[in-house]
């Protein structure tokens, strides 16, 4: 008896009996059950990543076996990096369970089962080797992320948030299943290993490049490339903060994830002989995130809104790896994935710390507010230090996702974007340690140089009201995540095992020999180690974040040696990006469809 | 096998979605919505269909009758669910944006900027 099915059945029956019990309001038991639900999901899985180390296990739900290599049930086939990502998806669950125990004023049991339905969804999405399945846990996914949006339904914010939220990644799971309709279309077939095995079989023509395109799109909306990255920063500022842990620490990479599934598993073996045609469209995406989400993340003093478009830039990042289509690459996401959502929750978490002291997540206005007393200052080292982990200096943190990253991109021929890592892992993390100078140390200046003015009022109070101490339930998690974040990289056999997990990963043969036909084809594949010019890039994100923290709390007299017509042209051209983020869900959706025609278009013509 | 329920499903998609993009009320725009999820269903079932080929329910056929192939009604039906969902809650928000904005055209809602 295999445990596959165990961490997406338990955390729904347990969300199943919270529901249906909320009208006993016995918060301690609801808490303890909930975390301890959590933390069982997060051992299973964690079990899993060992088990599946050698070849993915396969588990057939009602035991529908494939006969002659024909399969007609719902397959549940976890590899170790599936496993890892719902590892990671469940420990920022139980992470933000704890948190979120004395967040909150008032909190119903609903609060604790959407987030286990959540959870459920991420581990089932991680898990499942059925292209429909995929779609169902996407949705399932989706669905109680807006709800979780929206939690704070007496306020004006979050429901326009969700509704943005809703309707743009709504759309995108249309796209996604329209692809999928496609595909099966074409191949009779909805395991992730037949649809492979059936698509090789003859030369792939339009329709299977556009059932990719949608497939890919369907999921791009949910990792938030540009342009349809929109959605994220609104549902970002709204949603509670203990939700923003999970929807940047791991909802967001599972659209990456879904990406990278559904090409090695699927689309290789048609498509792969084209990989150099769709290298370019992979990576120009990746690089077009990464400004943009940087750019806008240093422009934003709307400390939520910023760790949103850091998020937004480090897709950017992980398209890139992506982008590589090879083993190295994927290695390199498993490691920077692993670092950014560790570190992008603490800094989350320290975030939600400040609103609940101050009910304010304005960076200026909550200048120096972080002296108050020791626990606040405990808190501004580990906001600094999570900053220091996006940055990738040299064996801290994202270091090994983001050198594994760089190599990859080299190998695959696009040299020049080390430069995109380099800027966008400086740049946003550069924007943290500003936000953390002026916080916790009160640095800078009441109007600093290139920070946007205020939006209009989305800061309401998630707390009712101001608390003069942080329980210590608050402060604890992000110490422990910040703690792993920093180790990453230096963690031992990491860098092997994220290597091993990626080869498996991406030998789409192997893969359907095992789901299919349950034999065990896989090959090792060569290894990257560290290398000196890792070093040099990684020291110099990590100055360039200084330096661009340095010149917003300090630099005022050299800014203004800068001509005052420069100054003007460098803030009309960063006008266009700041109206798109015009919060219509009319106009997010009108950026998609036109994403979608111009992806269909792209994949179509690199393919031809 | 006909074109039709392509270009059906291309139609009605493309309705759904330009009343999305160009929509003054959230009612109408949540419907809108369920237009272009609509155009999955109908995609669904095309793909599915045989032409000549009865209903997939073997209690009073033969077993060598050729039938439409039920997979796609499966998942059409799932779709639907899936779909039912994401409106209920969308229908919800939008009372509840009426409530506090005393509005429901998203062009007026100004709680997000930039």
């Amino acid at each position: 008896m295999t445990i596959a099915p165990l961490p997406i059945a338990v955390p729904l029956i347990v969300a199943a009996a919270l529901a249906a019990t909320d009208f006993v309001h016995r918060r301690r038991v609801t808490n303890l059950v909930a975390i301890a639900t959590a933390a069982t999901v997060t051992a299973l899985c964690a079990i899993l990543i060992f088990r599946s180390a050698a070849g993915p296990i396969v588990y057939w739900l009602g035991a529908w076996h494939p006969r002659h290599g024909v399969a007609l049930g719902i397959a549940l086939a976890v590899d170790p990096l599936g496993a890892a990502m719902a590892t990671l998806a469940a420990l920022l669950v139980t992470a933000t369970l704890l948190y979120s125990v004395k967040y909150f004023d008032a909190v119903s049991n609903l609060f604790q089962a959407l987030m286990l339905v959540f959870l459920a969804a991420m581990v089932g999405f991680c898990l499942t080797g059925d292209l429909f399945n995929l779609f169902v846990f996407f949705e399932l996914m989706s669905v109680a992320a807006y709800a979780l949006t929206a939690y704070k339904i007496e306020e004006r914010g979050p429901l326009q948030g969700a509704i943005n939220f809703a309707v743009s990644n709504s759309l995108g799971g249309i796209m996604a299943l329209i692809g999928i309709a496609l595909a099966y279309g074409r191949t009779g077939a909805l395991n992730l290993a037949q649809i492979g095995e059936a698509l090789a079989q003859r030369p792939p023509d339009a329709l299977v490049a556009v059932a990719f395109a949608l497939i890919v799109l369907g999921f791009l909306v949910k990792a938030a490339a540009f342009p349809v990255h929109f959605w994220l920063a609104d549902a970002h500022a709204v949603a509670p903060t203990p939700v923003c842990v999970l929807f940047s620490g791991a909802m967001v990479e599972l659209g990456v994830y879904g990406v990278a599934r559904v090409w090695w598993s699927c689309f290789a073996a048609p498509l792969g002989g084209d990989a150099i045609a769709l290298r370019p469209v992979f990576v120009w995406i990746g690089v077009l995130t990464a400004l943009v989400g940087a750019v806008m993340c240093f422009r934003q003093r709307h400390l939520k809104r910023l760790l949103a478009f850091s998020t937004v830039s480090h897709v950017g990042i992980f398209l890139l790896c992506l982008g590589a289509l090879s083993h190295i690459g994927i290695a390199a996401l498993a490691a920077y994935v692993l670092a950014h959502g560790l570190a992008k929750g603490a800094l989350f978490m320290c975030v939600g710390v400040l609103i609940h002291r101050f009910a304010e997540v304005d960076e200026l206005r909550l200048r120096g507010c972080g002296r108050r007393d020791a626990g606040l200052l405990f808190v501004g080292v580990l906001f600094a230090a999570s900053g220091i982990v996006l940055a990738g200096a040299p064996m801290i943190g994202a270091f090994l996702g983001k050198s594994l990253g760089e190599a990859s991109v080299e190998e695959a021929g696009f040299g020049w974007t080390v430069a995109i890592f380099v800027v966008a892992s400086g740049l946003t993390a550069g924007a943290v340690l500003r936000a953390a100078g002026s916080i916790f140390c009160g640095w800078g200046e009441d109007e600093p140089p290139g920070v946007a003015q205020p939006q209009e009022g989305d800061v309401e109070p998630e707390t009712l009201e101001l608390h003069d101490r942080t329980p210590a339930t608050m402060v604890v998690p992000p110490a422990l995540l910040t703690v792993a974040a920093l180790l990453v990289s230096v963690a031992p056999g990491l860098e092997d095992a994220v290597q091993h997990a990626a080869a498996q990963f991406v030998q789409t043969g192997a893969y359907a020999d095992a789901v299919l036909h349950g034999r065990n084809t896989f090959v090792a594949l060569p290894t990257e180690g560290l290398k000196a010019a890792d070093f040099v890039w990684g020291a110099l994100s990590l100055l360039l974040a200084l330096a661009v923290s340095g010149l917003a709390l300090f630099g005022r007299g050299l800014v203004e040696r800068v001509p005052e017509r420069l100054r003007r042209a460098g803030e009309s051209a960063l006008q266009p990006l700041e109206a798109a983020q015009s919060g219509h869900p009319g106009d997010y959706v009108a950026w998609l469809t036109a994403g979608a025609g111009a992806l269909c278009a792209v994949i179509v013509l690199a393919l031809r | 096998m006909s074109v039709l329920p392509y270009l059906v499903a291309i139609w009605v998609l493309s309705w759904g979605v330009y009343g999305i993009v160009t929509s003054h009320n959230l009612v109408h725009l949540v419907v809108c919505l369920s237009v272009a999820q609509a155009s999955t269903y109908i995609l669904l079932i095309g793909v599915g269909y045989r032409s000549g080929a009865t209903a997939p329910i073997f209690a009073e056929i033969p077993s060598s009758t050729p039938v439409v192939d039920p997979v796609v009604q499966a998942l059409a039906l799932t779709d639907i669910v899936v779909e039912a969902t994401v409106s209920a809650l969308l229908l919800a928000i939008a009372v509840q944006t009426k409530k506090r904005f005393g509005t429901v055209d998203p062009d007026e809602l100004r709680a997000l900027r930039g």
